[in-house]
């Protein structure tokens, strides 16, 4: 293929992100796993970047775990959903920002359903006010919050207090980056470069200093499976996922690994002790774990942030040796500190 | 002449079933099997890259095949079986097939259909139906989140590991180091959501179906719980039925490596 048709085909798989106004809408997983990437992506996007972002205390989960448990039908989640557009809507915004890729999916799915189905739209409207009296736009924007980094990752860049960069060999971090199926296996044209070459955390890493590893099962599922997780009699499957994710990426020694659904880091966190157990096995080049991180930790490591202020003491697979890698500043002792309150400017 | 007659009846009577129980045309009900079943060529391609297909004894190739020839016995064979819980909706499948066909999308019209129904029942991993039910569904209902983990240990989860007891040992205090507002008015991390928002996610589930689901789960389970003699409360996860169905493998689901 010649370099202007690679180049229009790339076109295809950029998506409009909205630059400002922002509504936010939280992730069930990361708030009780991560809430510290939460918070650390206010911080980033209010203090650092000055946007305005809002949440209406009024939303709820989207349903997403129990749609894909499929103990929720799809009509109730598509009116849970319509419910989210209408308090986005009386609040006085139209660019919709879910911290999660579970919802992100399913909102594009929603409306990618009524696209095709305009019938089925008007039925879910007649739903919502029967049961709320509410009514909604659709969202002008769907961006997910890894979008917004992305987009701003220059910005973010232009402010770094570190690098993805080993101190010692002033080399660039070997990162593996894990998108999570959910963002554009099923709607690739709505993720930044698709579902086959998505950019979105790889784009990141590069701006930040560091070389994306590609691995034979860089795509694969990290093996969350909704039921195939959350019933113990199912973990053998999860666990598996993980692992074959672990073998293939292990040849080329990462760093680290950077994630962007919630529910990824947790699970290649948490099945790494496991395999550890297990089988006496560690995957990191130095005999120790691989540390992972969500998105907005890394972005919140290059500004310089205390580590404990991101959360990171709530890895099982301990964040240690990254930190020693970049040469990062930071005190130890305080990792299970809970007594002192920092003013995280959270409103 | 009287065996003509019976067998007219007979005939009658089996087209009358028939037509109630026509399962293509209930799953064509489901929008999303109209969105996941166009027209497959069989080419496997979904079954390739299925991580499902690799981990258990599992062929989506074979369960779209049985779909699309229309064959009411072989469905119902379906809705009742292990095979159509093994996927773990990923939807890789969506990205490669080149019919634009999903099978993930035509695995849950099917599970939804098995719910409906009361099949789900009859298999040890459709069954676990109520596990999901019972935490999930209480979790989305009672708080307003899907997960909500405050209390719950590593006796469900022993995978979360040390630093998860350490995590439930100091949950509110951890919380609250960390910006979040649990449990507070206003908005924030795991903030308390409003009554009169969960009045309407509750009636939301009213009007939609939800409810009638989760009742259904019920109701089935209860059945089949006294069909294995295991002791079943109405509600919680502290019960014999429960424990059972969460813990339950009979190891016959993966492939042999």
């Amino acid at each position: 293929m010649k370099i202007e048709g690679k180049k229009a085909v790339w076109e295809n798989y950029q998506k409009e992100i909205a630059d400002d106004k922002f509504y936010y809408v939280r992730s069930c997983v990361r708030q009780n796993f991560f809430p510290g990437s939460e918070t650390t992506f206010l911080r980033i996007l209010r203090d650092v970047l000055k946007k305005d972002v809002f949440e209406n205390p009024c939303h709820t989960t989207c349903t997403g775990i129990g749609y894909h448990g499929d103990i929720v039908p799809v009509e109730t989640t598509m009116t849970v959903v319509a419910r989210q557009f209408a308090l986005m809507t009386e609040s006085g915004y139209e660019n919709i920002v879910p911290s999660c890729i579970t919802s992100f999916g399913l909102y594009t799915e929603i409306l990618d359903t009524w696209h095709h189905f305009p019938e089925m739209e008007n039925k879910i409207r007649e739903h919502l006010r029967n049961a709320t009296g509410r009514e909604f736009r659709v969202p002008k924007n769907l961006a997910h919050s890894s979008d917004i980094i992305y987009k701003f990752r220059k910005e973010i860049s232009s402010k770094a207090k570190y690098h993805l960069i080993n101190k010692n060999t002033r080399e660039p971090l070997r990162v593996v980056d894990h998108i999570g199926c959910h963002y554009a296996k099923m709607f690739p044209s709505k993720g930044v470069g698709g579902a086959e070459y998505p950019y979105v955390l790889q784009g990141m890493v590069e701006e930040w200093g560091g070389q994306v590893i590609d691995y034979p099962e860089r795509r694969h599922c990290c093996g969350f499976g909704f039921r195939q997780y959350l019933v113990q009699a199912n973990r053998g499957f999860s666990v598996a996922c993980s692992r074959e994710k672990f073998e293939s990426m292990q040849p080329y020694k990462p760093d680290m690994i950077i994630t962007n659904c919630p529910g990824c880091p947790m699970f290649l966190d948490r099945w790494q002790y496991v395999i550890n157990e297990i089988e006496g096995k560690r995957y990191g080049s130095d005999g120790e774990g691989i540390p992972v991180f969500t998105y907005e930790e890394v972005a919140g490591l290059v500004l310089g942030f205390d580590p404990w202020d991101l959360g990171l003491q709530m890895h099982q697979t301990d964040c240690e040796p990254l930190l020693k890698k970049i040469g990062y500043d930071y005190d130890p002792e305080k990792k299970y500190e809970l007594n002192t309150i920092p003013d995280l400017n959270i409103r | 002449m009287s065996t003509y007659l019976v067998i007219f009846c007979v005939k009658i009577i089996n087209n009358k079933i028939q037509s109630l129980e026509n399962y293509l045309e209930m799953l064509r009900q489901d929008i999303r099997f109209e969105e996941g079943l166009n027209a497959c060529m069989n080419c496997g391609v979904c079954t390739a890259i299925c991580p499902a297909a690799e981990f258990y004894n599992y062929d989506p190739r074979q369960i779209m095949d049985i779909i699309q020839s229309g064959d009411n016995d072989e469905i119902e064979k379906l809705l009742k079986s292990e095979v159509i819980w093994y996927c773990g909706e990923c939807m890789s499948c969506k990205t490669r097939c080149p019919r634009g066909n999903t099978p993930g999308l035509v695995i849950m019209s099917l599970r939804g259909l098995s719910q409906d129904l009361g099949y789900f029942t009859e298999s040890e991993k459709g069954r676990q139906q109520l596990a999901l039910k019972r935490t999930v569904g209480q979790w989305i209902l009672t708080y307003g989140y899907c997960l909500y983990l405050e209390g719950v240990g590593t006796s469900l989860y022993p995978e979360q590991g040390p630093v998860w007891d350490w995590i439930q040992d100091n949950w509110s205090d951890l919380f609250r180091r960390l910006g979040a507002n649990y449990k507070g008015d206003g908005p924030g991390i795991l903030r308390k959501i409003p009554e009169e928002a969960m009045d309407e996610i509750r009636t939301i589930f009213e009007v939609t179906g939800g409810k009638k689901r989760f009742d259904k789960i019920e109701e089935f389970s209860k059945k089949k719980a006294k069909e294995l003699n295991l002791a079943f409360d109405d509600e919680g996860i502290d019960n014999e039925y429960f424990r059972h169905i969460f813990k339950t493998n009979n190891s016959n689901h993966s492939r042999e490596i």
